[in-house]
């Protein structure tokens, strides 16, 4: 490593910062978005008071969580109950970490785009995705109240059954790239020519199946609409976060939207091309700086596209019955997935020259 | 560096599983068992081996400990009651983990000349590496441990039907 130690901890310091501020900064403006658009598709306005078109509501509501009063409630067990929250949320600001923004543009032997650049980078993000399911499932069981614990079962039996199929859908992908690493899974799909999308894994590598799974199965992850089942207002009145208050309940809403925008991100980055653009060198600058701010352009874009795409599919769609939820997961999702792997192994079999 | 990572997750997989033994709520048990897998996990890291780490996260950490905790809450399991222990316990549990132990610690000491020096963070078995060996070399025990662990799903299945 040519940079010295101390010098490698201050910058990564101040990139882990700045990203997770950008990040909780989009996760407020990501659920005004929500509740505009929402709005919009039930035919009324949505937040209009607060600042010019409701643009300062995610600071009064976060203004609003802050001071509320944070209710203990007495029957539940105390350190689970108050680490649950922390679970959830450390989990799903911690996945953004091996996420790439934009172009690999080193400063000083260090990438400006991305907080770590892993090897495994895929499976880190399938790991943590895992792990963070716990944040649920302890914040029903030591809230010690039957609608919470049914809606943690829920969601743990949601995220178990759904991440077979979102980690096969996965490995079409995997398999074109030849890497786990975010960054070259992305290099395999930019092109130079005007139509680079065609390059994009969701049009030539022939998995637009496999994101169609993904996203399902991603819908599913993120316990979102219409897999919303372990929050089932009208069943278990607000399921696993039925006891929370203030903070607590604000850090499992914010942990609820930064996986909305991690799902985004990984989405966009395995089947669309990540922050290349989708018209080869239009728009993607000629100097160094404006290379590197288009290229984030273009994946925020991108990103956007799937933030817009999560609400409208909540703002359309009826949930789930469980045993629905259940039969679409192992019977439809899996199979699918599976015969995505088949096909994909085949086309790449009779494509490519046995060495 | 590598060396006081190995310390330091060494150290907190050990107190997990002492931990594990100790607490008298199963919930609490199974979270340090969470803590012993992902451990585990970290050393599995340092010695290089970065896909097998990535596992045993999504798969143990991940996917079965979710499974007991599901069970452990859908029971309702409560806090375990202390007793003194068994007698049998006593009478064979101690002189068997003896006999394991130096058992253990005879073949160590003689076959120690076997052994090499195994350096910390030095190496990275890379994913296409593995996929490699389990794939190409060892094809043939893949497959069969596969099939094995079909046999016992369909097994499971059988004796969860319910009767008709």
């Amino acid at each position: 490593m040519e940079t010295g130690l101390f010098t490698f901890l201050i910058v990564n310091l101040i990139k882990i910062v700045v990203v997770v501020v950008i990040l909780l900064m989009a996760v407020a403006y990501t659920v005004l978005l929500e509740r505009k658009l929402v709005g919009r598709i039930q035919n009324r306005w949505g937040p209009s008071r607060v600042g010019p078109f409701g643009l300062l509501q995610p600071l009064a509501d976060g203004a609003k969580l802050f001071l509320k009063e944070d209710l203990m409630p007495l029957a539940v067990e105390r350190p689970l109950y108050v680490l649950a929250p922390m679970i959830a949320l450390g989990c799903a600001l911690t996945s953004i970490a091996v996420i790439p923004f934009g172009a690999n543009i080193q400063w000083h032997g260090v990438d400006l785009f991305q907080i770590s650049d892993v090897s495994i980078g895929l499976l880190i993000l399938l790991g943590i995705t895992s792990v963070g399911v716990y944040g649920i499932a302890l914040s029903g069981w030591s809230s010690n109240n039957k609608y919470s614990l049914l809606g943690a079962l829920r969601a743990s039996a949601q995220v178990i059954s759904y991440e077979l199929a979102l980690g096969l859908s996965l490995v079409g992908v995997v398999m074109r790239a030849g890497s786990l690493r975010l960054r070259d899974i992305v290099n395999v799909q930019t092109g130079h020519s005007a139509v680079a999308f065609l390059h994009w894994n969701f049009f030539e590598g022939f998995q637009f199946v496999a994101f169609f799974v993904y996203l399902m199965a991603a819908y599913a992850e993120t316990n979102r609409a219409p897999f919303d089942l372990p929050e089932a207002e009208s069943e278990l009145t607000a399921g696993y976060h039925t006891e929370y208050s203030s903070m607590k309940f604000a850090m499992f809403f914010m942990a609820e939207y930064a996986n909305m925008i991690t799902v985004g991100c990984v989405a966009t980055l395995l089947f669309f091309g990540g922050w290349s653009s989708p018209f080869g060198h239009f728009l993607s600058g000629s100097g160094r700086i404006s290379t590197a701010i288009l290229a984030v352009f273009w994946f925020v874009v991108k990103v956007f596209f799937f933030l817009f795409l999560y609400i409208w599919v909540r703002g359309t769609l009826p949930r789930f019955r469980y045993d629905q939820l259940m039969g679409f997961g192992w019977k439809f999702l899996v199979p699918v997935a599976i015969a995505n792997i088949v096909v994909t192994g085949l086309w790449m079999g009779l494509r490519l020259p046995v060495h | 560096m590598h060396l006081a990572l190995f310390l330091i997750f060494g150290a907190l997989c050990v107190a997990g599983a002492l931990n594990l033994l100790l607490q008298r709520h199963p919930i609490n048990s199974a979270l340090s068992l969470i803590v012993v897998m992902s451990s585990l996990a970290v050393l599995y890291l340092l010695l290089g081996a970065e896909f097998l780490a990535a596992a045993q996260v999504i798969v143990y950490a991940g996917a079965i400990m979710v499974l007991f905790t599901f069970v452990i809450m859908l029971l309702n399991a409560g806090r375990e009651e202390r007793t003194r222990g068994s007698k049998m316990a006593y009478v064979i549990g101690f002189p068997g983990a003896a006999v394991l132990l130096a058992l253990l610690a005879y073949v160590f000491i003689s076959h120690s000349g076997d052994f090499h020096r195994v350096h910390v963070g030095e190496y990275v078995v890379s994913t296409a590496a593995l996929s490699g060996v389990l794939f190409r070399d060892l094809l043939l025990p893949f497959e069969v441990t596969s099939i094995l662990i079909l046999i016992a799903i369909l097994g499971a299945v059988a004796l969860a039907r319910k009767e008709h």
